[in-house]
């Protein structure tokens, strides 16, 4: 089991959480016509051997989405902190 | 080179001779400066691909580099199911054709890959999910697949183990069947293909990691590995799992993510399972190896992992799962479990084909579902390899359908790779 230290709640077991996904992500525009654009932001991956921004949903707890730095070779976490604050 | 073959009068002869005098399987090569082809990865598809090359259009100056050892990623660790029972075109006539392969593949490559065509029954929970399935075995049959629809009696007739009390937590309303499904030995699929590929000519390198490309301009002229460079006419991928790791260093951007799934066996039992028997409720699947194990599977971890090994949440899901279809078996043992990597795709249909970069070939994106697919992969690569163009069979895996919007959505799972 993965323990995600979850900023609301503390030290839990990952299965409290859902998988959001690479963080790394940005959506485009609302209005952005570049169907490349969407392409890249429904699709392509960078799928990194190492150390991954990942989303996850704290769904059994606080319910927040937070940020976690593991990497993707032996699960070790690095930092994990709120979703909202990473938004410039 | 000059392999003799396998036969009952070399068993015979051997087994008088106190075995002594067998033959290495195939040879333990060692880099050539330059190929017509290389083939990266040494798994099932790989020396597949190798094979095709020299048996259909006798290009036989061919290496197949392996990092590891043959048989040491997902060729030898899946949960061995072929079948062929897929809805949506572009998949099912693929699949077909892989499993008219394997049923002519021990003779193809004299090697007893042990195909054994014990059926595949998917149980159906309620009237709208047969429903589901009198599609697909229509689907099925309008392409010359056999699919039966079968009603609880039936099933209970075939499959009385599983779980038909008044307590059970979904009931079973009835299945689908594909008889011509089953299961093979996955090592010897490797073992046979590589010994085959190895008596037409090819070299097959082990402990050979490709660290990078050499190019000629925009062209692919070779790759860097941990044993020098080595040059090439063509280079194929046939990696999946680490996919995405090859295709960075070759500048290509995939729809790809990584995620590991499991596999387990259990302590050996007296025959239970006769058949490949999938969970219409859960995703639970289980066949009976010829030792008696009971080999099952489930989902997948559910985080991007380049790890081997998977994690205890899903043990506990998958036996969850079996206990709820299989209650018979819940003081089971577990004897082994295992992960591998699986190039995740965001339609979960793999990607084979000519890539963007010159001279270099993509065939990876294979999910959960590559094990079945081996002799069609490496027929269809083969033939995209040597005459530069995809296959008809595999013209609905472009690279390009996700920017097109032609995805093969088989699930309906929607783009978030571990969903589906």
């Amino acid at each position: 089991m993965l323990r995600i230290e979850c900023p609301c709640c503390g030290l839990r077991d990952h299965d409290e959480f859902r998988y959001g996904g690479d963080a790394s992500i940005t959506r485009p525009g609302h209005d952005d016509p570049d169907p490349e654009a969407w392409y890249r932001y429904v699709y392509v991956r960078k799928n990194p051997p190492g150390p991954h921004r990942e989303f996850w949903q704290h769904v059994t707890g606080c319910r927040q989405w937070l940020v976690v730095e593991r990497d993707t070779r032996n699960h070790a976490i690095a930092s994990v902190g709120f979703a909202r604050k990473t938004r410039a | 080179m000059n392999m003799s073959r396998y036969s009952v009068s070399s068993i015979l002869r051997n087994g008088l001779s106190g075995q002594k005098n067998w033959q290495r399987a195939w040879r333990a090569a060692e880099p050539k400066p330059a190929y017509d082809m290389i083939i990266v990865g040494g798994g099932g598809h790989g020396l597949a691909t190798a094979f095709y090359l020299a048996e259909n259009h006798g290009i036989r100056n061919v290496a197949v580099l392996e990092k590891g050892y043959v048989g040491g990623g997902n060729v030898g660790r899946n949960t061995t199911v072929i079948r062929s029972n897929y809805l949506l075109d572009g998949n099912t006539q693929f699949y077909e054709f892989s499993v008219k392969l394997w049923e002519g593949l021990s003779q193809a490559l004299n090697f007893n890959v042990m195909f054994s065509q014990r059926g595949q029954i998917v149980t159906a929970h309620s009237a709208d999910q047969l429903d589901t399935f009198g599609h697909r075995a229509n689907i099925m049959r309008l392409n010359g697949i056999d699919a039966d629809i079968l009603d609880r009696d039936a099933v209970r007739r075939l499959v009385p183990y599983l779980d038909f009390s008044d307590t059970a937590r979904f009931p079973i309303y009835g299945a689908i069947l594909q008889g011509r499904a089953g299961t093979a030995r996955h090592d010897a699929v490797a073992w046979g293909y590589a010994r085959a590929a190895d008596s037409h000519g090819v070299d097959i390198i082990q402990n050979c990691e490709v660290t990078g490309f050499v190019r000629d301009g925009d062209r692919i002229v070779g790759v860097e590995t941990s044993k020098g460079r080595i040059g090439a006419g063509k280079v194929g991928l046939a990696v999946a799992g680490h996919t995405s790791v090859l295709g960075r260093k070759a500048g290509l951007e995939l729809p790809i993510e990584s995620h590991v799934l499991q596999a387990f066996v259990t302590e050996p039992l007296k025959p239970l399972v006769d058949h490949v028997v999938a969970y219409g409720a859960d995703h639970f699947y289980v066949s009976q190896s010829d030792k008696g194990g009971l080999v099952f599977g489930g989902n997948l971890d559910g985080y991007n992992s380049y790890a081997q090994r998977g994690n205890l949440g899903v043990v506990r899901e998958v036996a969850e799962a079996a206990i709820a279809l299989m209650p018979c078996i819940s003081r089971v043992r577990l004897l082994r479990h295992w992960g591998g990597v699986m190039d995740m795709t965001p339609d979960a249909s793999p990607i084979i084909c000519p890539t963007p970069i010159d001279g270099l070939y993509l065939n990876g994106g294979w999910c959960y579902g590559g094990f079945k697919a081996t002799p069609a992969s490496g027929w269809c690569f083969a033939h995209t390899l040597a005459t530069g163009k995809p296959h008809p069979l595999i013209a609905a895996f472009r690279l390009d359908r996700f920017r097109t919007g032609h995805t093969l959505d088989e699930a309906g799972a929607g783009p978030s790779a571990w969903l589906q």
